[in-house]
C-alpha cells in the first residue's frame, strides 16, 4: 500500500513541522495565562525576564502565553489549563480559582500593591474636537448622549465602567447608595446596546461610529489609536474615576506538582524590578513606581481614583452586590 | 442541468426569471460576495509587505501547521467510520437502525460550544475522567487529544450522509454478483463498492475537511489557546482581533478564506463528475423517456 504509506509519512510530516514550529512543551518552562490584551506586555516582559534568569540562574527558561477573555481563562484553568501562573485584569477572576483551591487564598498579600504590578484606570473616549463637550461622568446622563460601553455583567471593561460611575456618584456631595443607583441607571438608558467586550465596544464606536462616548481603559486607548489612528479620538480624563488593578498569582496546585515555585515565583518578582516596571510605562500601563510614573508623567496625566476595596470592600463584595443574578444591574436593566 | 429542467424552466415568462436571478445573485453577491472581499481588503490594509510578516509570524505559522494536522488526523478516522455507517445503514436491515440514523445526525443537531463543554466535563480537571487522567499523568483536554476528538464528534455525520443515500440507490445487486462470481469479501469491496462511491466519498471528505478546518466553537472551548501550540487557525483569527492587530487578524483570515475557496473548487469538480457518473447510471437503467 505505497498510498497509505505516503500518506502516513505525511501526516507525520506535518505533525513535525507543528513541533518545530510550536513551542516545545513541558521541559523548564512556564505557562502564563493571561488576558487577551496583555499581549503586547508579555510579548516585551518575557525575553527580558529570560535574560534576568539565565543572568541570575544560569537557566534558559522557555515562557508559553495564553490569551483570552479573563473570565473564559480562568475557567479553562479550573479545569485542568497547566497554568504556572495567572495574570488578569480583575480580581474577581482570581479570587474564582482560590475559591477552587486552585490559588492560596490571601494571593493578594503575597506580592506588593495588592498582587498588581500596575495599573490602570477608566477614561472617557470621545469623538475628534469633543462636540458634545464631555468632560466628566455627570455629562455621560444628559439626554441625547449615547454611551458605548461592554456588557457591565459579563465583561472586565464593562464592570470597571459600571463601578467608576457609581463610585463617582457615591463621592458627589449629598451622594449615597440611592443616589449612586439612579445616576447608573441613568447612564445606562444613554446606552444604546451593550458590547460583547472591550474589542467589541471599539469596533462599535470607531468603526461603525455609534455613539458619542466609549468607556475603555487608559491602556487601551494606545492600542485603540494604533489601529484607527491618534487624531481620531480625544481622551477626556474625568474628575473622579476607578483605579484598575491587574492582578497576577501563582497557581499553587500547578507549581507544586511540575516544581515550577521558584521560577514562577521569580517570574511574577521580576514584574516590579525596574525593569519591568518601565516596560508597563511603555506599554501604557501605570507604573507602581513613583519615580518612574513621574518620568512618564506626559503619558499619565494625573487622575484621582479609587479602588475597589476602598468603595466597594473588595470585588468579593462589589461581584454579588451588583453583577450576579438579581445584582444592582439586573434591577436597573429591568427598569430600562 | 439535465435537459428536462431546462425546458421546464423556458416556461417561465422572462420578467420572472430575470427577476429571480437578480434576487438570487444580488443576495450572494451581498452576503457572500462583499465579506469574501472585505477579508482580503482589510488583510491588505498596510500593504504586501505587511501581509507578509502577519503571516510568516511563527504563531501564525504553527496555527496553520495545527490546523491541517488536526484536519489529516480526523479524516480518516471519518472515512472509515462514514463508509462501515453507510454500508451498514444501506445494505442490511437490522434492529436499531432509525436509532443509529438519528445518532449519526446527533453532531448537526448540537451545538459546537455545548460539544466542546461536554468533553471538558469528561475529561477536564473537575470532570468524570479529569482525576484519573491527571493521576496518571495524561493530558487530553487543554492539548491536541482533545481538539482532535471534538472536531472528530462534530465532522463524523459528513461522509456518512453523503454515502448513505448513494449507496441506497445503488443497493446490493452489484456487490451480490461479484460474491457469487467468486470474489472475496475485500476484492467486492475495492473492485465493486468503492469505484462506485468514490465520487460520493470524496464530496463527504471535502466537506468535512472544511468543517474540520474552520470549527470555532467546540475546539475554542477545549484548545487552552496556548499561542504556538494549541490555537488553531480559527482561533488565532479571533485572538488577532481581539488584540488589536487588525492585519494579523485578516491575513490569517485570508488563509482561511483560500481554504475556503479551494473547497468549493474541489467541491464543484466532484460535483460535476458525480452528475455525470449518476446520468450514466440513470441513463442505463431507466428506459428512454418520453418527450
Amino acid at each position: 500500500m505505497p498510498m497509505l504509506q505516503k500518506f502516513i509519512l505525511f501526516v507525520a510530516g506535518v505533525a513535525a513541522a507543528w513541533f518545530a514550529v510550536g513551542a516545545q512543551a513541558d521541559g523548564n518552562g512556564l505557562l502564563n495565562v493571561s488576558y487577551d490584551v496583555a499581549r503586547d506586555f508579555y510579548k516585551d516582559y518575557n525575553p527580558l525576564f529570560q535574560k534576568h534568569w539565565q543572568a541570575t540562574a544560569g537557566q534558559k527558561v522557555e515562557i508559553r502565553q495564553s490569551h483570552a477573555g479573563s473570565s473564559k481563562q480562568v475557567r479553562a484553568v479550573a479545569d485542568g489549563l497547566d497554568a504556572d501562573v495567572v495574570t488578569m485584569n480583575q480580581a474577581s477572576d482570581v479570587d474564582f480559582l482560590a475559591e477552587k483551591g486552585l490559588v492560596a487564598r490571601d494571593y493578594a498579600r503575597r506580592f506588593p500593591n495588592n498582587a498588581s504590578p500596575y495599573t490602570s484606570t477608566m477614561v472617557l473616549i470621545v469623538r475628534k474636537g469633543n462636540p458634545k463637550a464631555l468632560k466628566d461622568w455627570n455629562d455621560l446622563i444628559k439626554p441625547g448622549v449615547q454611551v458605548i460601553l461592554p456588557h457591565p455583567k459579563n465583561t472586565g471593561n464593562g464592570r470597571y465602567s459600571y463601578l467608576a460611575a457609581w463610585g463617582y456618584a457615591l463621592r458627589q456631595p449629598g451622594g449615597n447608595e440611592r443616589s449612586a443607583q439612579e445616576f447608573v441607571g441613568r447612564l445606562l438608558k444613554n446606552a444604546p446596546l451593550f458590547a460583547a467586550g472591550g474589542r467589541d465596544a471599539t469596533t462599535t464606536f470607531m468603526q461603525r461610529r455609534i455613539g458619542d462616548v466609549l468607556l475603555s481603559f487608559e491602556s487601551e486607548a494606545e492600542l485603540i489609536a494604533r489601529e484607527f489612528g491618534k487624531g481620531e479620538f480625544e481622551i477626556v480624563y474625568p474628575s473622579l474615576s476607578i483605579l484598575t488593578e491587574f492582578p497576577v498569582a501563582i497557581v499553587d496546585k500547578v507549581v507544586d506538582k511540575k516544581g515550577t515555585r521558584k521560577l514562577a515565583q521569580a517570574y511574577l518578582d521580576y514584574l516590579w524590578s525596574p525593569a519591568g516596571q518601565e516596560n508597563a510605562a511603555e506599554n501604557y500601563l501605570r507604573p507602581r513606581d513613583a519615580a518612574l510614573l513621574k518620568k512618564y508623567a506626559s503619558q499619565f496625566p494625573p487622575i484621582r481614583t479609587f479602588t475597589v476595596d476602598e468603595v466597594f470592600g473588595g470585588w468579593s463584595k462589589a461581584f454579588p452586590t451588583h453583577f450576579k443574578d438579581g445584582g444592582t444591574f439586573d434591577q436597573l436593566y429591568q427598569l430600562k | 442541468m439535465s435537459a428536462r429542467a431546462t425546458r421546464r424552466a423556458t416556461g417561465e415568462p422572462l420578467w420572472l426569471r430575470a427577476l429571480l436571478m437578480v434576487i438570487g445573485l444580488g443576495f450572494l453577491l451581498l452576503f457572500l460576495g462583499v465579506p469574501l472581499l472585505a477579508v482580503f481588503v482589510e488583510a491588505f490594509a498596510a500593504g504586501w509587505p505587511a501581509y507578509r510578516d502577519a503571516l510568516s509570524d511563527g504563531e501564525t505559522r504553527s496555527a496553520i501547521a495545527l490546523t491541517v494536522l488536526i484536519a489529516l488526523v480526523v479524516l480518516p478516522f471519518n472515512v472509515v467510520f462514514g463508509v462501515a455507517a453507510a454500508w451498514a445503514i444501506a445494505k442490511f436491515d437490522f434492529r436499531g437502525k432509525s436509532l443509529l440514523i438519528t445518532l449519526i445526525d446527533l453532531p448537526f443537531a448540537v451545538s459546537p460550544v455545548v460539544v466542546g463543554l461536554v468533553f471538558l466535563l469528561l475529561f477536564g480537571a473537575q470532570g468524570l475522567f479529569g482525576p484519573w487522567l491527571a493521576a496518571h499523568e495524561i493530558k487530553v483536554v487543554f492539548a491536541l487529544p482533545a481538539m482532535i476528538l471534538v472536531t472528530l464528534f462534530i465532522t463524523c455525520p459528513f461522509i456518512a450522509r453523503e454515502l448513505i443515500p448513494l449507496m441506497q440507490v445503488q443497493g446490493k445487486d452489484e456487490e451480490e454478483a461479484a460474491l457469487s462470481l467468486g470474489a472475496g469479501a475485500w476484492q467486492m469491496f475495492f473492485r465493486v463498492t468503492l469505484p462506485n462511491i468514490k465520487w460520493g466519498l470524496l464530496y463527504g471528505v471535502i466537506l468535512a475537511n472544511a468543517r474540520a478546518m474552520g470549527e470555532f466553537g467546540a475546539v475554542s472551548v477545549v484548545s487552552g489557546h496556548i499561542r504556538g501550540e494549541t490555537n488553531t487557525l480559527p482561533l488565532h483569527v479571533e485572538i488577532l482581533y481581539n488584540e488589536y492587530n487588525a492585519v494579523g487578524a485578516f491575513a490569517a483570515a485570508s488563509v482561511l478564506a483560500l481554504l475556503a475557496l479551494v473547497t468549493l473548487a474541489a467541491k464543484t469538480i466532484v460535483e460535476w463528475r458525480m452528475r455525470h457518473e449518476t446520468q450514466r447510471l440513470t441513463a442505463s437503467d431507466l428506459p428512454p423517456e418520453k418527450g
